[in-house]
């Protein structure tokens, strides 16, 4: 039987916009995740140390304030300097296509805008962490 | 209402006619017929469900009390509804452009949004503010951006709204200070700021220190409205964002109500004339999807407000009974998936808003969902509320929903459920405590996912979400992009504002607002002499953050 996964979710930034945020932690809650929010404003060192410490196995980050092209690099590169590179960083807000493509190339595993479910959400995070503990029995 | 025989006998008939309804049917069309709040709404509403209603005290007439049919008698016959389309982007410059471009195409009041960086109290250098400058809104640090956004404008001729709570009496102070310099004195200003703290609290989070300072600057700001600004509106008591949180549309009524009595409390606490300021006060909803819901929701507004002003807080003008209030359709209602769409998700919601006869309305753009508007998709925004006002003949009679038994049921209903809220707040022991122990907030995020999980069981369809798919969809709207130039450009204008103003006078005049603070002056007048010598709105809240202290949420699950 495999552990419980444990997932961080965190609002960066400045918006306040946390109804996303709330419902994934609700719904990430009651498929069986531990879940761990960090609250409003966080900055991308409190978030990765708080991932650190906490020992997940994913990040789940959510920005609405268009800040994502700065926030989500900031958070991977101090993921990769701290050899948290393991942790899935994955998100979602208002992020047009092209921004999405570009921080899929840096390093974000998937990035889910307005009108995804749920569902595809807690798959996708199953997914994405069982594939990471294959290539670390690997290792 | 109706006589007892005749109500008699429709009682009979609809019994007959469900046995037959019910011999027809062939199926149903969906498995519950709710509303977008979650409630059950009857297959038919007849005379019996209104029996109850007494017309003069529940509906009566309009401009008259309770107001149920509208705060005016002549509704939008003499007066159309104020058509404001909320903007603000990137540099103070381009919003002044974005602000003669909607003035040039007919809408008849600005409204401003701020970025975050300035509704968080924050100058574009600080380091919080790092890829948020310019994003949601204007970036504002000092008066030489409000001079620039209002470049060209007479502010004596237009009336401004601006979407700013924490620090609202700064950018109120930089809005006189404007008009100043044009030479336009104060009791000819004209607009609304949100200044609604409570709900951010409640919903939005964009706060700066704690509850009680910040009520205290919102009851000086009041008090120096009532004296200097007379045709202010000091409050926008805000239920839009707390609808846009997840609420249903009795939570957004109840919650937004009970911050409005709180803030009413607190100006009678502090020794102001309800009858003095209660005229300045107005309310900002939510216009939702459910047509008949919100429309219900608004008159239900209007009765409950005047009767608590009236019998409970002993208001004896008539103009503090009065309810009036902007609506801007529902953001969260929008789909990024087929955006087109949005445009008659949005032309249904401001339809409602008329029919519950709003004061002034802002309807969304369809790429909000993406983006900040473009050019042309806010001008397909108000062309909506223009195709309203001028082709649709909803304009011509007031209130014409009214004796609809579904309608005047549903109002009764939303009374009665946001009155059972109001107890139940009071019971906990008021608003503040609600916010302390996250119950508002909780409520909220309880109908936030009761409502993700029915369009997940398809229990609810959003047209192109969970049915009604496009694979593969084309996106074929313009996106606006704010530059990343936006940012540099404003923290070295901030940076040079700082260099060329009197340092001196700034240091005095914020040595003069953290001693007025500490002491029982009047805030604004004090910040109003921080605006003037260009100090910084990062400066100013600055100086009050060691005064007042900062909000920490408290932590709810």
């Amino acid at each position: 039987m495999a552990e419980k996964i444990r997932v961080l979710l965190a609002k960066p930034g400045l918006d306040g916009h946390d109804r996303g945020v709330r419902v994934i932690a609700a719904a990430f809650r009651d498929a069986g995740f531990e879940v761990i929010y960090t609250g409003l404003r966080q900055t991308p060192e409190m978030i990765v140390s708080a991932a650190i410490q906490e020992d997940v196995d994913a990040i789940g980050v959510s920005i609405l304030s268009g800040a994502h092209m700065t926030l989500f690099p900031a958070i991977r590169k101090l993921l990769d300097e701290r050899q948290a590179d393991d942790i899935v960083l994955f998100g979602g807000g208002i992020i047009p296509d092209e921004d999405i493509a570009a921080l899929e190339k840096r390093g974000v595993a998937r990035l889910f805008t307005p009108g995804a479910t749920t569902e595809e959400t807690i798959a996708f995070v199953r997914e994405a962490v069982s594939k990471r503990g294959k290539k670390e029995d690997i290792m | 209402m109706f006589e007892k025989r005749f109500l008699d006998n429709v009682t009979d008939r609809k019994k007959r006619w469900n046995r037959d309804a019910q011999a027809v049917s062939t199926g149903k069309t969906r498995p519950r017929f709710i509303t977008v709040s979650g409630e059950e709404i009857k297959d038919l509403y007849t005379p019996n469900d209104i029996a109850g209603l007494n017309y003069d005290e529940k509906i009566g007439f309009p401009g008259e009390y309770p107001y149920t049919r509208g705060v005016h008698h002549t509704m939008y016959r003499s007066r159309l509804w104020t058509m404001r389309q909320f903007s603000g982007m990137g540099t103070p410059k381009q919003t002044n452009e974005r602000y003669h471009y909607l003035l040039n195409n007919g809408q008849t009041g600005l409204s401003v949004a701020f970025d975050l960086p300035t509704l968080m109290g924050y100058d574009s250098d600080h380091a919080r503010s790092l890829g948020e400058v310019g994003k949601c809104g204007v970036a504002v640090d000092s008066l030489a951006d409000m001079e620039i956004i209002f470049d060209g404008i007479n502010l004596g001729n237009v009336s401004t709204s601006m979407t700013i709570n924490a620090p609202a009496s700064i950018l109120l102070a930089m809005y006189m200070a404007v008009a100043e310099k044009q030479g336009v004195p104060f009791e000819k200003l004209r607009g609304t700021l949100q200044n609604d703290i409570l709900k951010e609290y409640i919903a939005q989070k964009e706060w700066i220190y704690p509850p009680e300072p910040s009520i205290r600057l919102i009851t000086d700001l009041m008090e120096f409205c009532t004296n200097h600004v007379p045709q202010w509106n000091t409050i926008s008591i805000s239920g839009y964002h707390i609808r846009e949180a997840g609420s249903t549309a009795a939570q957004e009524l109840a919650f937004t109500l009970a911050d409005g009595f709180a803030y009413i409390e607190a100006a009678i606490r502090a020794g102001q004339d309800v009858d003095k300021f209660a005229p300045r006060l107005s309310f900002f909803f939510n216009a939702h999807q459910d047509f008949f819901e919100e429309i219900a929701k608004y008159r239900a507004a209007r009765r409950i407000f005047a009767r608590r002003m009236k019998e409970k807080f002993k208001a004896k003008q008539e103009r503090s009974w009065l309810l009036r209030f902007h609506t801007q359709t529902a953001g969260c209602s929008l789909t990024a998936q087929q955006p087109e769409n949005n445009i008659m998700r949005t032309a249904f919601e401001a339809l409602s808003a008329v029919l519950g006869g709003t004061q002034s309305l802002h309807t969304n753009s369809m790429d909000e969902t993406l983006a900040l508007p473009s050019e042309k998709a806010v001008l397909i925004a108000l062309r909506t509320q223009q195709i309203i006002a001028h082709e649709t003949g909803v304009a011509n009679t007031i209130d014409p929903l009214a004796g609809s038994y579904l309608v005047e049921a549903m109002t009764e209903k939303m009374e009665a459920d946001a009155e059972a809220y109001l107890q139940e707040i009071e019971d906990r022991g008021g608003v503040l405590k609600c916010i302390e122990d996250g119950f508002f907030q909780r409520e909220i995020a309880n109908a936030a996912y009761r409502y993700q999980k029915e369009i997940e069981k398809k229990e609810r369809i959003i047209v192109g979400i969970n049915d009604y798919v496009m694979r593969d969809e084309k996106l074929e709207i313009p996106i606006l992009k704010i530059d990343e130039q936006v940012e540099k450009d404003q923290c070295a204008f901030v940076k040079k504002v700082r260099e060329d103003r009197d340092n001196d006078k700034v240091r005095r005049t914020l040595d003069d607002l953290v001693a007025c603070a500490k002491g029982n002056g009047n805030t604004l007048k004090a910040i109003l002499d921080c605006v003037r010598v260009y100090a910084t709105e990062g400066e100013i809240c600055d100086a009050l953050r060691p005064v007042f202290g900062e909000y920490v949420e408290p932590p709810i699950i």
